[in-house]
């Protein structure tokens, strides 16, 4: 099968949506022929035009705001933050108009609408360009959360986000744009709320979200060499969680290193560990749950300090071990 | 009144070429909001309304005249002060109290109360309880309808104290450059809970704003009906012919404090008396078509009567209604 970047899945996703139905438009800074930030959207104004691939002013809360309007009128607009950092500026329009609508309105309104995030750290872009904000969303009663890990499921899980008629906040790891894998051409969903078992293993269960899936399975092969048989779990979607998967593989392990890149402290790793501490799969732990998150420090700009501040492979590899008292 | 303002309406009757059908219906839907709000009070001093509520008693002629021009396909977003709004766009009074009281009959089944009253089906996008919220929202409703050639425009109601929101800045903007059928109607009713304009923003005018964006602009007086209605239908107008965004500031009063805790502290009993005396929406629509012949003081008694009983009745279907089951709480977050 071919292979093909994240971020042209992410691409060949919108545009195969877009072909697919009129409604569904993009609204962002800088997409037009400038492509975003990032280029995700290159060249998509000469197939849809300004009208469906709409350059906006740098104006967050009258965007994001916009967005909701036109989704509760009848279009399914995907709104591109650039940095998925500047969300904190359109916040009001997703936490009190766009989660709530629904709800509100005793169920007679829907905002199908998709926020694409690029976030994470690693491009040097320092405290304001680099966060790991998902967690917020995830509180939210009314917004979904996903977070692919690879260009496979970037494709699959936007196609899903934008059938969606739920406002759902599409986390893009911006280290993740230029890697490469084998994603089919045709046009395929991936359902909401189903989590992939990324590696099979019997000995140590990793769950791990977005960039940390990738380094999970750096350290697993690591591991390997050393006869230890590691299980990796990508939830892929953080709202709805797939609950059952998780637990299943702490069943089958009986230990546990819950991985993210996101501030350690209240990240969503802390909810995955709740879950596991409050249901029967606690009875089958064989060491105490272990947590590898993001440093309590906003992101620095040094190379050397950003990358000490997020997880890196020899972490989660350590920790495996100590999971296993070697 | 005024001599003056009383010449203005007489002038713009004539002018606005209405029919007395439509100046009936406007008449009482003004007298019925009136009604709806002052039950609401009692209703609340019984103890029966939960919470708070925004009453717009004083602010009708900028409510009905302002929605006169709309079509039931036409659109509005509304505020925390927002149950005129939502009468004048044609919204059920019956489910409109039934949600006040927290009712499954309910527009929102009992979930949102008074800040979120809304009815998809007669354009009404909804109350919000966030300021300036509904100007993005309804930057968006006018982009679907640009987008689809849906033909309608839609109307946001904003008060004063949103003008100073980040939000009615960027959504004037954006409707500006993207040419949408948009109408942005600000009800300046002097104060944003207790924080009077006059001391929130160093311009005379709120309507001066609209230059900023390059969207035309006026300043009219909110409790006369006909100037409003004659501002709103231009307005539409433009917006319809894809003329682009307007910026309307109508001057009105609130009656009422801001919520129900509201003392009042931060204004004089002889300013609101004024207001009352002088100035009355209500009083004033009555002089007018009393003295052009389209009404007489028995057809207003009749109109009041009439207004009552809507209202007693809307209270009796929401009083004798059922509330939630408490297996709603987790219905309706998602699709």
């Amino acid at each position: 099968m071919r292979e093909i970047s994240y971020s042209e899945a992410v691409r060949e996703s919108m545009s195969q949506m877009m072909r697919e139905d009129e409604d569904v438009y993009i609204l962002g800074e800088d997409i037009g022929v400038y492509g975003g930030a990032f280029g995700v959207t290159s060249g998509m104004i000469d197939e849809f035009g300004p009208e469906r691939v709409r350059i906006t002013p740098i104006s967050e809360a009258a965007i994001s705001g916009c967005a909701v309007g036109s989704a509760m009128t009848g279009m399914r607009p995907i709104l591109e933050i650039q940095f998925s950092d500047f969300v904190v500026i359109a916040m009001d329009n997703i936490v009190n108009q766009a989660a709530k609508m629904r709800y509100m309105f005793g169920g007679k309104a829907k905002v199908p609408m998709v926020v694409r995030l690029p976030s994470g750290s690693g491009a040097g872009f320092a405290a304001q360009h680099s966060q790991s904000l998902e967690a917020w969303m995830t509180h939210i009663p009314g917004l979904k959360v996903v977070q692919p890990s690879n260009a496979y499921d970037a494709k699959g899980l936007l196609a899903a986000a934008i059938k969606d008629d739920n406002p759902v906040m599409f986390y893009e790891h911006k280290m993740l744009y230029n890697v490469k894998s084998e994603v089919p051409e045709e046009l395929y969903e991936i359902p909401l709320g189903v989590a992939d078992i990324k590696r099979e293993g019997k000995d140590v269960t990793i769950i791990a979200t977005g960039l940390m899936v990738n380094r999970a399975l750096e350290a697993a092969e690591q591991l390997a060499a050393e006869g230890i048989d590691v299980e990796v779990i990508d939830p892929r979607t953080l709202v709805p969680l797939d609950e059952k998967a998780i637990l299943q593989s702490v069943k089958k392990t009986g230990r546990v290193l819950v991985a993210y890149e996101a501030v350690k402290r209240n990240g969503f790793g802390t909810e995955i560990v709740s879950l596991i501490a409050e249901s029967d799969a606690f009875d089958y732990l064989d060491a105490p749950i272990l947590r590898l998150g993001g440093a309590e420090a906003p992101i620095p700009y040094n190379p050397e300090l950003e990358k000490a501040a997020i997880p890196q492979v020899h972490d989660i590899y350590q920790k495996c071990l100590e999971l296993l008292n070697r | 009144m005024s001599n003056q303002l009383k010449g203005v309406s007489n002038q713009l009757i004539n002018e606005l070429n209405l029919e007395k059908h439509d100046l009936t219906k406007m008449m009482y839907d003004m007298i019925l909001i009136r009604k709806f709000e002052e039950n609401l009070k009692q209703l609340y001093q019984q103890g029966k309304i939960h919470g708070t509520m925004h009453l717009c008693i004083g602010q009708e002629a900028t409510a009905v005249g302002a929605c006169f021009p709309l079509t039931k396909e036409d659109k509005i977003t509304s505020t925390h002060r927002g149950h005129g709004h939502s009468i004048a766009k044609g919204t059920d009074v019956n489910k409109m109290v039934a949600e006040l009281l927290g009712k499954v009959t309910g527009y929102c089944k009992g979930k949102g109360g008074s800040m979120h009253i809304a009815d998809m089906e007669v354009g009404n996008l909804g109350a919000n309880g966030i300021v300036a919220a509904g100007l993005p929202l309804g930057t968006g409703a006018a982009l679907t309808s640009q987008m689809k050639k849906l033909g309608y425009v839609v109307l946001c109601f904003f008060g004063d104290g949103a003008t100073n929101e980040g939000a009615f800045h960027e959504s004037l903007n954006l409707a500006s450059v993207w040419n949408l059928p948009i109408v942005f109607f600000c009800e300046n009713n002097l104060y944003g809970m207790s924080g009077s304009i006059k001391e929130m923003t160093n311009i005379e005018s709120i309507a001066v704003r609209g230059a900023s964006y390059g969207i035309p602009s006026e300043t009219i007086d909110g409790n006369d009906i006909l100037e409003v209605i004659k501002a709103t239908t231009a307005a539409v107008e433009r917006a319809r012919h894809n003329n682009g965004p307007t910026l309307i500031e109508a001057n009105t009063y609130r009656w009422e404090g801001h919520s129900r805790s509201d003392a009042r502290k931060y204004r004089t009993r002889e300013e609101e008396k004024e207001w009352k005396k002088s100035n009355d929406p209500i009083e004033r629509f009555k002089t007018v078509l009393l003295e052009n012949g389209i009404i007489t003081e028995d057809d207003f008694a009749e109109l009041n009567e009439k207004a009552i009983k809507q209202i007693q009745d809307a209270v009796e279907f929401a009083e004798s209604s059922e509330s939630p089951s408490l297996d709603t709480l987790m219905t309706d977050i998602y699709v």
